[in-house]
């Protein structure tokens, strides 16, 4: 009990930051901590956290790149996930979504008093992921911040990134999900029918097993004949060479698509 | 009445119009004409008597409304310093006399037969056409009453963002320790902008003012967001000091940071320009547009606000567009220009 809390905090603001290494020292002697990282935006914070040292995280919401939630969302991945204390200013929609999910979060300006005891819960109870990773869906349906930028693939205990905007399609196998990128595929312990609805104004699906990204259609082609009724039309890709059967029942929505674009050019 | 330079200086509450605008003229005879459409419409049983019908009642109505109109404007301010409902009292019965005076002079000429029955129904309708024509000029009035214009001003106004408010003082006690002398500044910025919100914002001010507030607030957000934020501004077109509305800028900026800046990881411009083309003055702030910015909808909320007390202000004589090129999201602010020194 008596090891100091290992803390990071990540705020985008220089001030911000300051501002909590200064309460940090002033609540010491009740809650002894120390800061052994800082961040500025959610990438470098998560890739510090991947040493798996730290007890607690302190985050900001509204960061730019990579937002104070979407951060949760991966650290909660992680094989050690750091406790995670919201620190937010005003967003009103964040702080009903914590209260429905009863998780610790502090508003700007953060009290001494208040961090204490948000530490002193932190310590008690690491957090599990199963419970932050829903508080992380209260809010994502309540608020504006809920799209990830980049979806995580946990590959030999590290979590590697993948840009949503680089991913071609996403195909459902079995109990993972593959994206393919132009240079590769990784595996997504995600649902695909979570994955469109999040991302649905970049991805559609085209078969009950597969969404794609509207921008990396390049065309379609009329499958050879194998006697398979389901696949008549196949979508080809710019930037990747395999194809990608089209189920009859998504056809019109993409015939649609290729329509629009069309006559957008 | 366009060169106001205070909604306090909107139209004053009256019950009755002021008959000696051309304005009240237009409109009484727009919808006694229209009424009298609507009527034979609705009276007519043979369509290829309609135009006739029109014409026959037209032939009465148009020189009562006239008859009515130029009186009433002879009586000028004198009714409406009586009470409201002596006022409209005076009004219904004096076009009753000039209607029963006119049909004396047509009967007198021989272009009518005289007869009592018809002239019961006539007063009716005039009644109520008097009725509905001065109910609808309070209503109207009313909307544009300075003292419902300043409170709809005060309403629009009291609304800077609580995330800016906020963040101000974090960051202001962020440096508080480190460097007392920033932190004295910030919070001496701080309350000179809320003076400024907090005060009643209902005369235009000198283009100067408006630029020191903007300046105020974009040293506090220097404070958090550092060289994150860089605004240019465009002056050399812009006459030296013009009339603008209160709290336009700094909203606008606000906007901005919010949507363009704050979202963005890279360091980002907005760029503000001032010009005059002969009489109006232009406004042009963009900002850098960032593909994570979800807030669309509080965007156009700020966006309404300003439009809105523009809106009081000019009313039609201003004009607010907004625009999205080159990543970059434009608003553009027009209206009439208004040196300082003609005041």
């Amino acid at each position: 009990m008596s090891d100091p809390l290992r803390l990071l905090l990540v705020d985008d603001e220089t001030p911000a930051r300051a501002r909590l290494r200064d309460l940090l020292g002033d609540i010491a002697a009740e809650v002894p901590g120390t800061v052994v990282a800082e961040a500025a935006g959610g990438i470098a914070a998560l890739e510090r956290a991947q040493a798996g040292d730290l007890d607690v995280a302190l985050i900001d919401i509204r960061m730019p790149g990579m937002d104070g939630v979407e951060l949760a969302r991966h650290l909660a991945r992680l094989p050690t996930t750091p406790a995670v204390i919201f620190v937010t200013a005003f967003d009103q929609y964040a702080v009903q979504a914590f209260e429905l999910a009863a998780l610790d979060y502090l508003v700007k300006p953060v009290r001494a008093t208040r961090l204490a005891d948000a530490l002193r819960k932190a310590r008690r109870r690491a957090d599990d992921a199963v419970r932050l990773e829903k508080l992380c869906e209260a809010v994502s349906s309540q608020s504006a911040l809920a799209i990830r930028q980049n979806l995580s693939c946990l590959e030999r205990g590290r979590i590697l990134l993948v840009p949503v905007t680089e991913i071609l399609y996403l195909k459902a196998e079995q109990k993972y999900v593959t994206a393919r990128t132009a240079e590769r595929e990784y595996l997504l312990e995600e649902s695909l029918v979570r994955l469109e609805t999040e991302f649905r104004e970049r991805f559609m699906r085209i078969h009950r097993n597969c969404l794609v990204a509207r921008d990396a259609v390049g065309g379609v082609e009329r499958a050879a004949d194998e006697g398979d009724a389901e696949a008549r039309w196949q979508v080809i890709l710019d930037q990747a060479a395999e194809r990608l059967p089209v189920s009859r029942r998504q056809w019109p929505q993409l015939k649609a698509l290729l329509r629009l674009r069309a006559e957008g050019r | 009445m366009s060169q106001r330079r205070s909604i306090r200086e909107n139209p004053a509450l009256s019950v009755l119009p002021d008959f000696r605008k051309p304005g009240t003229w237009l409109r009484v005879l727009l919808v006694v004409n229209c009424g009298a459409l609507l009527g034979t419409l609705a009276a007519n049983r043979e369509s290829r008597l309609f135009f006739a019908e029109f014409v026959e009642l037209l032939a009465l109505i148009e020189p009562v409304t006239l008859a009515s109109l130029a009186l009433l404007s002879l009586a000028g301010s004198w009714f409406t310093r009586l009470p409201r409902w002596l006022g409209a009292t005076l009004v219904v019965l004096l076009v009753l006399l000039v209607t029963a005076a006119v049909r004396r002079l047509f009967a007198a000429m021989y272009l009518i037969e005289p007869d009592v029955a018809g002239f019961s129904r006539i007063s009716l309708w005039v009644v109520i056409g008097v009725a509905l024509l001065l109910g609808w000029f309070e209503m109207s009035g009313r909307v544009r009453s300075p003292a419902l214009a300043e409170a709809r001003l005060l309403a629009l106004t009291a609304r800077i963002r609580p995330h800016f408010l906020f963040n101000a003082l974090n960051a202001v006690l962020g440096v508080m320790r480190s460097d007392p002398r920033r932190a004295e500044t910030a919070l001496e910025e701080l309350a000179d902008l809320f003076r400024v919100l907090m005060r009643e914002n209902a005369d235009l001010v000198p283009l100067s003012e408006e630029i020191q507030v903007a300046r105020q607030y974009i040293n506090l957000e220097r404070l958090r967001l550092g060289e994150r934020v860089r605004v240019v501004w465009d002056m050399t077109d812009c006459p030296p000091d013009p009339l603008v509305p209160p709290l336009m800028l700094q909203p606008l900026l606000e906007n901005a940071v919010y949507h363009g800046i704050e979202p963005a990881a890279e360091p980002g411009e907005i760029i503000i320009r001032f010009e005059r083309t002969n009489s109006r003055m232009r406004v042009e702030l963009s900002n850098p547009m960032t593909v994570a910015d979800g807030h669309t909808s509080g965007n156009q909320m700020a966006l309404t606000n300003i439009r809105q007390r523009l809106m009081l202000f000019f009313e039609l004589e201003a004009t607010m567009t907004t625009q999205v090129s080159d990543g970059r999201f434009c608003v553009v602010i027009e209206f009439p220009y208004r040196p300082v020194s003609e005041a």
